[in-house]
């Protein structure tokens, strides 16, 4: 029986050849506070309390899809005239508002204060603010602090910083505790599932995820844990699981058949699985992930796309449309790129297609439409206006909020993919 | 630090989006960080608009405050007016730029661009999305509209009509609709705006004889300053309802000075003969809730009373400025106002008066839909079901039939009622059933809390007769049966006591 060996490194298509433009200015993608979108949602027992402006309201609540959920497990403390005149006292404020939810909410385990710009701009010590109430509320509430301010986060972003403020919080790993795997990056409970499975089939114990889906149930962490990121947003997080002894197995993100090959890989090659059996688990599911994605090809290949920056997915996107679907990539835009955890991604892009990081979204949109790519990824500010200039596109929101990563959803990422080029190709009016 | 859920309104400059966005030729400097730039998609999603708001967002970080931020605004600013070479600009900040002081206005006035520069002040921490919009839409009117002028006397009187923004609630129509009544008027419309004028448009503003007001909410302090200044006398009347519009025609003939006879010219309202005809009889007296903007409210509450045969148990307004109109219309059907934009109360609201229909917004729907009660939606903050394909006015005798069918459709039909009300044990009739056309399952709504020190039991024979009761008026039989035996020191209910409380509080 062999024991799997790390894939050798590819050389020549890394990211050296490639070229990473910078760009700024006017950048046309969320601020942190969106990730509460799905993180209220993840984490059971857990509330988003938001301390800003009606504009931050405003956001989530338009972000959330306008009122979809009557009773919400996020909220925001808007700051007034007579808190920033230091007419009312902010911290006593704060633990107003904070004893006036607790109150209407007794479901409440795990409360973030999250920042935003205004709190940041006018230094609101969140941190603090939590300790204390935390003390106040222990033992029934925890209540932690994070920023998804728009000066310091992008989108995703705030997941990280969310995660990040977590990571203090875990409990030390037992000190002769055998050696652990940490799934790290918020995931549909549909794919933690089966990524579950497939660890317990490949003998990779124990697995633990974060998020956990509840508030309670925190994962441990020790210099015996490997973490696993499965979002490529996650760089204070892995940071902070780093400084806790934790190592981080690089690998490529789960998605497409190859990226959750590689991914499940690294996992088994650090945990010893042996290649027959990593093969007899592997190849079902990859059988059946083939056959999902086959009738999608046909719809994709040769099509070229152009991604706008939104979530930091993209060049992870890219890798799996260009090298599974066979379409060509003709942009790809990142509001972030983590050259680190990028790295095996960027390895296997295939050569050409510049990287863009930041954003200035009018020059972007001039090259776009000098470029008239197949379809487009951009968000949801954007899509219409394009397509009303005959393009069609697809919104990259979709991909945070559907399950996309791994074996089982490798069809219905290429679906995503196809759907618009489908719905152009239907309508005849 | 106001605890919120769900907000009404957006923040100040949303509401300058709102009128930028609606103009031609106008462009908006926005000092901004980059999460702002959602605002956007309630323009692209919500309102399937096929082009970007006009806005340019500095979307400065961290990294820029305390050194350049002010430098940003300014590059920001010359490039959008290279790109965009727009006929005017307006310039201000969100939240955020707000407590870094950079001073948009006076930034903006250093770069000595060739075109007007509107500066913009709109105070995030104090002021909302209406505000907003009306504090630019005044800026701009006094900005553009220049002096005053003579005006010849002509034989065709013009106005202009005043309000109609993006993203407002049906404004697309109700604009199509007064152009087509006034017309028939013979009044001749001079500008509309801000919906789709140009700066260059306001600047013939002054040219009108009137003004038609119709939002209130968005133009009354603009069309209070073309009255002062340019002697435009404005429409009070909004024309939303057969009465409203009635009343409405009667004051444009007076501003235009023309036969009101005109008036038989234009082709009238279904919804008279509707209310009247019999199959409506049902609609007598059922309990209405009405909760929206201050104006949409109030001329829904006389819709619901004089033109469907309502009863209005409930009246209120997210719209603060104009608490004392909602106030005033409120004591006329004898209700307490209720003037708040916090939704959690406009929900107790809706439970401590249990009505048998709510007109509200987006936000009530969602309360009604969670108490099993019947909605419509006849006001901001709009959804992306508030722009519907169709042509679907909510002002002037068309607006008037739309409102018919928009609030009797989610109603139970009449002789289902009826027969709801004879078979009420028939298994697929029972109580909790849906109205059939709309299909669904419905949950009966909990049951108010009494407040009362004496404790009432309901023997179970009484509990039984109250069951038959049709579900959709057995809180308010509950309630007010509980009532007449507290009063009464009544312990224990029993079917005597039901239906001498019945026999008490029939009308
Ligand atoms: S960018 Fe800043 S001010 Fe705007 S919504 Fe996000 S946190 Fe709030």
């Amino acid at each position: 029986m062999n024991a799997l060996s790390p894939l050798p490194a590819m050389g020549a298509a890394g990211c050296e050849a490639r070229p990473i433009v910078q760009e700024r200015g006017q950048r046309e993608v969320f601020c942190g506070l969106t990730g509460i979108v799905w993180l209220h949602r993840k984490i059971q027992g857990a509330f988003f309390l938001v301390v800003g402006s009606r504009t931050c309201a405003h956001l989530i609540q338009s972000a959330a899809g306008v009122m979809i959920f009557a009773e919400p497990r996020f909220a925001t403390a808007i700051l007034e005239d007579r808190d920033l005149a230091g007419v009312a006292d902010i911290d006593d404020e704060l633990d107003a508002a904070v004893d006036r939810l607790l109150v209407r909410r007794p479901d409440i385990e795990l409360l973030f204060l999250v920042g935003s710009c205004p709190s940041e701009v006018i230094k609101i010590d969140l941190s603090r603010a939590a300790a204390r109430q935390s003390k106040k509320h222990a033992p029934r509430v925890r209540v932690l602090s994070y920023s998804g301010s728009g000066i310091e986060t992008t989108f995703t972003q705030g997941e990280d910083a969310c995660l990040a403020a977590l990571v203090p919080t875990l409990p030390q790993e037992a000190p002769h505790a055998p050696p652990s795997l940490l799934v790290v990056g918020a995931l549909a409970d549909v794919v933690e599932d089966q990524f579950a499975r497939l660890f317990d089939a490949l003998g990779v114990a124990p697995v633990r995820f974060l998020p956990m889906r509840r508030a309670a149930d925190l994962p441990p962490v020790g210099p015996n844990t490997s973490i696993l990121l499965a979002q490529p947003y996650l760089a204070d997080t892995a940071h902070a699981l780093e400084e806790r002894g934790a190592r981080r197995i690089d690998a490529p993100f789960p998605l497409g058949v190859e990226g959750a090959t590689l991914w499940l890989r690294a996992a088994a090659v650090a945990f010893g699985v042996t290649e027959e059996r990593f093969d007899a688990v592997v190849a079902p599911a990859r059988a059946r992930a083939e056959r999902a994605m086959r009738h999608y090809r046909d719809t994709l290949a040769g099509k070229r796309i152009f991604l706008f920056p939104d979530s930091q997915l993209e060049p992870a996107l890219a890798r799996f449309l260009s090298r599974e679907m066979g379409m060509e990539i003709v942009e790809i835009g990142t509001p972030y790129l983590h050259r680190r955890h990028m790295a095996s991604e960027l390895e296997l892009l295939p050569p050409g297609a510049p990287i863009v990081e930041g954003q200035h979204v009018e020059q972007q949109l001039d090259r776009c439409r000098a470029a008239r790519p197949d379809l487009v990824l951009c968000g949801l500010g954007l899509a219409n206006p394009l397509e009303a200039e005959g393009f069609t596109t697809k919104w990259s929101i979709e991909l945070l909020f559907s399950p996309i990563q791994g074996f089982d959803q490798a069809g219905d990422l290429a679906e995503l993919f196809a759907r618009p080029l489908n719905r152009r190709a239907r309508l005849e009016v | 630090m106001q605890l919120t859920l769900w907000t009404y309104e957006g923040p100040p400059h949303i509401g300058a989006m709102r009128v930028a966005t609606a103009m031609r030729g106008l462009h908006y400097v926005l000092h901004a960080p980059q999460g702002d730039t959602y605002a956007d998609l309630l323009f692209t999603m919500i309102e399937r608009r096929g082009s970007r708001p006009p806005v340019t967002y500095t979307t400065f970080q961290a990294r820029d405050l305390g050194s350049d931020t002010a430098e940003l605004f300014k590059s920001a600013a010359r490039e959008a007016y290279e790109r965009f070479s727009p006929e005017a600009m307006i310039v201000g900040a969100s939240c955020t730029a707000e407590l870094l002081q950079d001073d948009p206005g006076g930034l903006a006035k250093a770069l000595a661009l060739p075109c007007p520069v509107i500066p913009l002040d709109l105070p995030a921490y104090q002021k909302k999305e209406n505000w907003g919009a009306a504090e630019t839409f005044y800026r701009l009117v006094r900005a553009l509209a220049g002096p005053r002028r003579e005006r010849s006397r002509r034989a065709r009187r013009s106005c202009n009509i005043l309000g109609p923004t993006a993203l407002g609630f049906r404004c697309r129509d109700d604009v199509r609709e007064m152009e087509t009544l006034l017309a028939t008027l013979g009044v001749e419309v001079n500008v509309v705006a801000p919906l789709g004028a140009s700066p260059k448009d306001l600047t013939r503003l002054g040219d009108a004889d009137f003004n038609v007001l119709l939002y209130p909410e968005i133009a009354l302090t603009a069309a209070q300053w073309l009255e002062r200044t340019h002697g435009q006398p404005f429409t009070r009347v909004v024309p939303i309802g057969v009465g409203a519009t009635r009343d409405f025609i009667a004051e444009v003939a007076r501003l235009a000075e023309i036969d009101p006879e005109a008036a038989s010219q234009v082709e009238p309202s279904r919804l008279p003969w509707y209310a009247r005809s019999v199959d409506s009889t049902y609609l007598t007296g059922k309990r209405v809730f009405i909760f929206g903007d201050a104006t949409h409210a109030i001329a829904a509450a006389r819709i619901a009373r004089d033109e469907l045969g309502f009863t209005v148990v409930g009246l209120g307004s997210y719209s603060r400025e104009f608490a004392r109109d909602v106030r005033e219309a409120a004591a006329r059907y004898g209700v307490e106002a209720l003037v708040t934009d916090d939704y959690l109360e406009v929900e107790a609201k809706v439970m401590e008066l249990q009505p048998e229909l709510v007109l509200g917004t987006q936000m009530e729907r969602h309360i009604a839909k969670r108490l099993g009660v019947p909605c419509a939606v006849m006001s901001a903050p709009a959804h992306v079901q508030d722009f519907p394909a169709r042509y679907s006015p909510q002002m002037g005798f068309e607006g008037a039939n739309v409102i018919f069918d928009s609030w009797v459709h989610p109603l139970m039909m009449g002789l289902e009622e009826h027969l709801l009300a004879m078979f009420r044990d028939d298994a697929e009739f029972h109580d909790g059933a849906a109205p059939s056309h709309l299909g669904g399952k419905q949950t009966p709504p909990p049951a108010a809390p009494v407040a009362s020190d004496i404790v009432v039991v309901w023997a179970e024979d009484a509990e039984k007769e109250l069951r038959k009761v049709p579900f959709f008026v057995r809180g308010k039989a509950r309630r007010n049966t509980e009532k007449f035996a507290a009063e009464r020191g009544l312990e224990t209910i029993t079917v005597e006591t039901l239906y001498d409380a019945k026999a008490y509080f029939a009308r």
